[in-house]
């Protein structure tokens, strides 16, 4: 099945529930009517919220840096006399 | 410490294609193929460099490095001009003789010291693909600034909430294949640039290949320069809803 079907699907369903909430009345209709709202607004802010929690806890590796520069004097020394032209640019 | 030594033992029967794409890699093309001679040194792999007629240089450095390690270690198969990494992967599988294909850049942001933690995870997991991640604990990015960071971040979870691709990495283009499973993948993909990098991880989850991941580092552009703009955040939204509406 494609994906864009199985994303459709859910929202189908879900809106198929809200209709079926807004028939049944058991919640006050004038919340009902802003439900949706109410969905949009809190998965804009979950996605705000992982944005935000993944941006703090982004990995980072300053040490490879150094690390790299290890191995580029290691290559260009390795290369040096062996007739493979490593200068600079 | 048994399995230890089946991992090394079925290492012995396998061989790896290391396709690297180049263009104007004069100087890290040298340093790439010395690191992967260094971490690889009891593998069976070759090294193919697909050069899109690089005006600096970079296929007589290549030719220099044959001439040390064997033309049946190093490959260079040009192309004339600049024609894309879609069809660059597809060039080099064309000429790969290995069972597993990875596909890495060749400007060290892509360290060949991970290269034996990717053999080994498939070997453990009989993995159809393994791919990199930058966003792992034990993995990570240096040289971005927090703008970058926040991109990334925020085209991530856009693509995960979108896509749900199984991967942590969608964008990453550091990885390992079984080279029947890139063959099927490959073919039907149509974007370019790290769209398509997108495109294969998220096409071969749709076919529901077995996909593993593994933390890697990646230090951002040593030399040359780096490209992420307004049109590159318009091409991934353009990419997000094409994978969205075809995969």
């Amino acid at each position: 099945m494609k994906h864009i079907v199985k994303i459709l699907s859910l929202l189908v369903a879900i809106s198929a529930f809200w209709i079926g909430l807004l028939q049944a009345a058991i919640v006050p209709r004038s919340y009902t009517w802003l439900l949706p709202i109410y969905f949009v607004v809190s998965l804009g802010c979950y996605g705000l919220l992982m944005v935000g929690i993944g941006l703090m806890q982004f990995p980072t590796c300053p040490q490879e840096a150094v690390l790299l520069q290890q191995d580029i004097a290691e290559a260009k020394d390795f290369f040096k006399h062996k007739g493979v032209d490593v200068g600079s640019d | 410490m048994a399995d230890q030594n089946e991992t090394k033992g079925e290492e012995g029967k396998h061989k790896y294609s290391i396709i690297v794409p180049t263009y104007n890699e004069r100087l890290n093309i040298a340093l790439i193929v010395y690191l992967i001679f260094k971490h690889l040194r009891d593998v069976d792999f070759e090294i193919i460099v697909v050069d899109d007629g690089s005006p600096d240089g970079t296929q007589e450095i290549v030719k220099q490095l044959q001439h040390l390690y064997g033309e049946d270690r190093i490959l260079l198969r040009a192309r004339a001009k600049k024609l894309g990494l879609g069809t660059a992967y597809i060039h080099g599988l064309k000429h790969a003789t290995g069972d597993f294909v990875v596909i890495m850049d060749a400007d060290l942001s892509h360290h060949p010291k991970y290269l034996p933690s990717f053999i080994k995870k498939q070997l453990e997991t009989n993995a159809s693909i393994v791919t990199g991640t930058r966003y792992v604990k034990g993995g990570g990015v240096h040289g971005w600034n927090l703008m970058r960071k926040l991109t990334s971040r925020g085209a991530n979870v856009l693509a995960q909430t979108l896509l749900w691709p199984g991967v942590s990495d969608l964008t990453g283009s550091f990885r390992l294949y079984k080279k029947s499973v890139l063959e099927d993948v490959i073919s039907s993909c149509v974007s370019k640039g790290y769209v398509f990098q997108m495109e294969m991880i998220v096409r071969a989850t749709r076919k529901g290949y077995h996909i593993e991941e593994v933390p890697i580092t990646f230090v951002d552009r040593v030399f040359g320069t780096s490209k992420l703009g307004g049109s590159e955040i318009v091409e991934y939204l353009k990419g997000l809803v094409y994978l969205l509406l075809t995969t």
